[in-house]
């Protein structure tokens, strides 16, 4: 019971210390590309003597910008590809050298890669074909510097579609590769 | 209080279950080609009304086999009648039918019922009319009686089914089985229902509900046991349950996919496909000893191994030829022989329990369907016609395919006779049902 009662509350706790481990990274990067917005609201208030200050967008250096373009492009964490294949579309190069760039730098954070397949053949193929695509990811991964221990793989297979439409568009939105930290 | 909320969750889950089956058959095709028999309503000898219609639930049989179409109960001649004796031949002269079924039910004792029936051989009866005085017993195909209680009345009903679907056409009949299947309630909690059956949708029981995916229920040989894939613990896992002690065991949890069990047909080791070193591959694990033996070695994906009736081989979906084909395996000496070349991808296969034939899913310009093959001749038949058809399951008498597929945009049942000729639908009320695994006999 009291084992219970442990795990029940480290079942809610390890997401929340995740959780928090996340946030605060991303803060920090926000409020560095933010600081001239920041500059600029401190406006009105009459123990200031009135004066009103005004500042510039930062000059971001070349590294920054290629940063927060990763950044930006790590908010995509859907790989696609096309039916009954596995192999990376040149597309989604830029999402995973972001992702593999931070995984990179950052050796202590893992990423679980989930394989989908679309609702055609049976849902024992597909499970396949789904861990298949999850690989491909992984490898790619693997081969910018990865480590191996900081990722993990599941299949699930054609068990959860993102469209239940079954038409053609909707089995191009379930055959995917997802990256969730 | 935690027992309470349970207790409170179960009898609302009570509550809540409609009294109807929960999966109603609709018959597509078939009908037309199906044999006339006349079931003439069971006569009630007792007080009050009848626990249960047991010639209801045999006509309902007769009709969901596909080779009967019972007659309309109004139409026949003579209603009141129970045994051979009552029977009038001169009034049933202009019937066409292949038999005659009549019976009672009359109470007898606390909680006990006198059950008793006669399938009457009308053919025989309307030959011999006019050529003189018959035996009447001369025209009994079959006469049985047995005490049940009320619970067992539908249980019954299913075991005259079986005696008159034999006794007519030859072959054993498979009403008094179950179906196991997989139910998506999508916005639930705990999404993913394991459910069983009788075969006919009555008595729906829930084994197992999960937030994660449930995949694959197979049963075991003595339809006492179901293997099936959980994803609970966020990773492919293969558990056994006992359907009737709910005692559940972990079988398979290595790296990577743990998926497509099947039981051998001794029910002591279970075909599985696993990945842990590297593509998925077809091993065999023993229940009791957990040993696993790898049984495939190839860089293409092994999976959904199924069991010749022998026991010495297994049927599997490889790509090992760059589409997946159906592979037979040797399980003595590893060797692996192709069983299917017509067709884009023919997978998910099994054999039909006389070892002749096997049934998959064939791909044939983008449609998957349900095939069947005849191993001696090669020759291949599309049964289905309907729509991103998968997971066939043949009944144990081999006449039945069931299998999911799509309707209206829903993932529902959809049973295939064997022929391809009878064609029907099990709609359900509430979220995606699939994965249906029929019992063996019980």
């Amino acid at each position: 019971m009291n084992l219970n009662k442990l795990f029940k509350a480290m079942v809610v706790a390890v997401p929340l210390l995740a959780l928090g481990a996340c946030s605060s990274t991303s803060d920090s990067e926000t409020d560095a590309s933010g600081s001239s917005t920041n500059g600029s609201t401190t406006s009105g208030q009459y123990e200031n003597g009135g004066v009103v200050t005004g500042g510039a967008a930062e000059v971001l250096s070349p590294a920054e910008q290629k940063r927060l373009k990763e950044q930006e492009l790590r908010r995509q964490n859907i790989i696609y590809f096309d039916f009954d294949r596995s192999e990376l579309q040149s597309e989604n190069a830029e999402i995973l050298m972001a992702h593999g760039n931070y995984l990179v730098e950052h050796p202590n954070v893992r990423v679980l890669i989930e394989g989908h397949a679309d609702e055609r053949g049976t849902p024992e193929y597909n499970i396949a074909l789904g861990e298949r695509r999850a690989k491909a990811i992984a490898k790619y991964l693997q081969g910018m510097g990865v480590q191996p221990s900081q990722m993990s793989i599941v299949s699930y297979g054609e068990e959860k579609p993102l469209d239940f439409s079954r038409t053609d568009e909707g089995f191009a939105k379930n055959r995917r590769g997802v990256l969730v930290y | 209080m935690k027992k309470l909320v349970k207790w409170f969750v179960l009898v609302s889950v009570v509550l809540t279950m409609p009294a109807r089956a929960a999966l109603d058959i609709v018959i597509t095709e078939g009908v037309d080609q199906a044999r006339p028999i006349a079931v003439v309503p069971f006569v009630w000898q007792g007080e009050g009304a009848i626990p249960e219609s047991i010639s209801d639930v045999v006509m309902s049989d007769l009709s969901r086999s596909g080779t009967f179409q019972p007659l309309d109960t109004r139409s026949l001649p003579q209603g009141n009648i129970s045994d051979v004796n009552q029977f009038k031949v001169d009034s049933w002269s202009s019937v066409v039918a292949d038999a005659v079924i009549v019976g009672s039910v009359k109470p007898y004792g606390a909680d006990q019922f006198l059950v008793t029936f006669e399938l009457i051989d009308i053919v025989k009866a309307q030959l011999q009319a006019g050529k003189g005085p018959v035996n009447a017993s001369e025209l009994l195909l079959e006469s049985r009686e047995t005490v049940i209680s009320a619970s067992q009345f539908r249980q019954y009903a299913h075991r005259i089914s079986d005696v008159v679907y034999e006794k007519l056409t030859g072959i054993r009949g498979a009403f008094l089985t179950r179906i196991a299947y997989v139910v998506v309630k999508q916005g639930e909690k705990s999404p993913y229902h394991l459910m069983i059956s009788d075969y006919d949708g009555y008595n729906e029981q829930m084994l197992l509900r999960s937030p994660e995916p449930l995949m694959s229920p197979t049963w075991s040989p003595d339809g006492r046991r179901l293997a099936y894939v959980s994803f609970e613990n966020r990773k492919a896992e293969i558990f056994v349950q006992d359907i009737y002690t709910q005692a559940r065991t972990k079988v398979s949890s290595f790296d990577g996919i743990n998926g497509a069990p099947a039981f051998s047909p001794d029910g002591k080791k279970l075909a599985v496909t696993l990945s842990k070193d590297g593509q998925p591959e077809i091993y065999t694990i023993d229940i009791a000893t957990k040993a696993i033996k790898r049984v495939t070695d190839h860089y293409a994906i092994d999976t959904e191994a199924s069991w010749f009736p022998d026991g010495k081989s297994l049927l599997f979906t490889s790509e090992r030829g760059g589409r997946p084909q159906l592979y037979k395996v040797d399980l003595d000496t590893n060797k692996v022989t192709r069983m299917t070349f017509e067709g884009e991808w023919n997978l998910g296969g099994s054999i039909t329990p006389d070892g002749r034939s096997m049934i998959f899913v064939n791909r044939t310009n983008g449609n998957f369907n349900i095939a069947r093959m005849d191993l001696a001749t090669r020759f291949m038949q599309v049964l289905s016609s309907t729509r991103l058809d998968e997971s066939p399951s043949v009944a144990p008498n081999g006449t039945m395919v069931i299998y999911g597929t799509t309707h209206q945009g829903k993932q529902v049942l959809a049973a295939v006779s064997t022929d391809g000729r009878f064609k029907a639908r099990l709609p359900v009320g509430q979220g995606e049902v699939k994965s249906p695994a029929w019992s063996p006999f019980l």
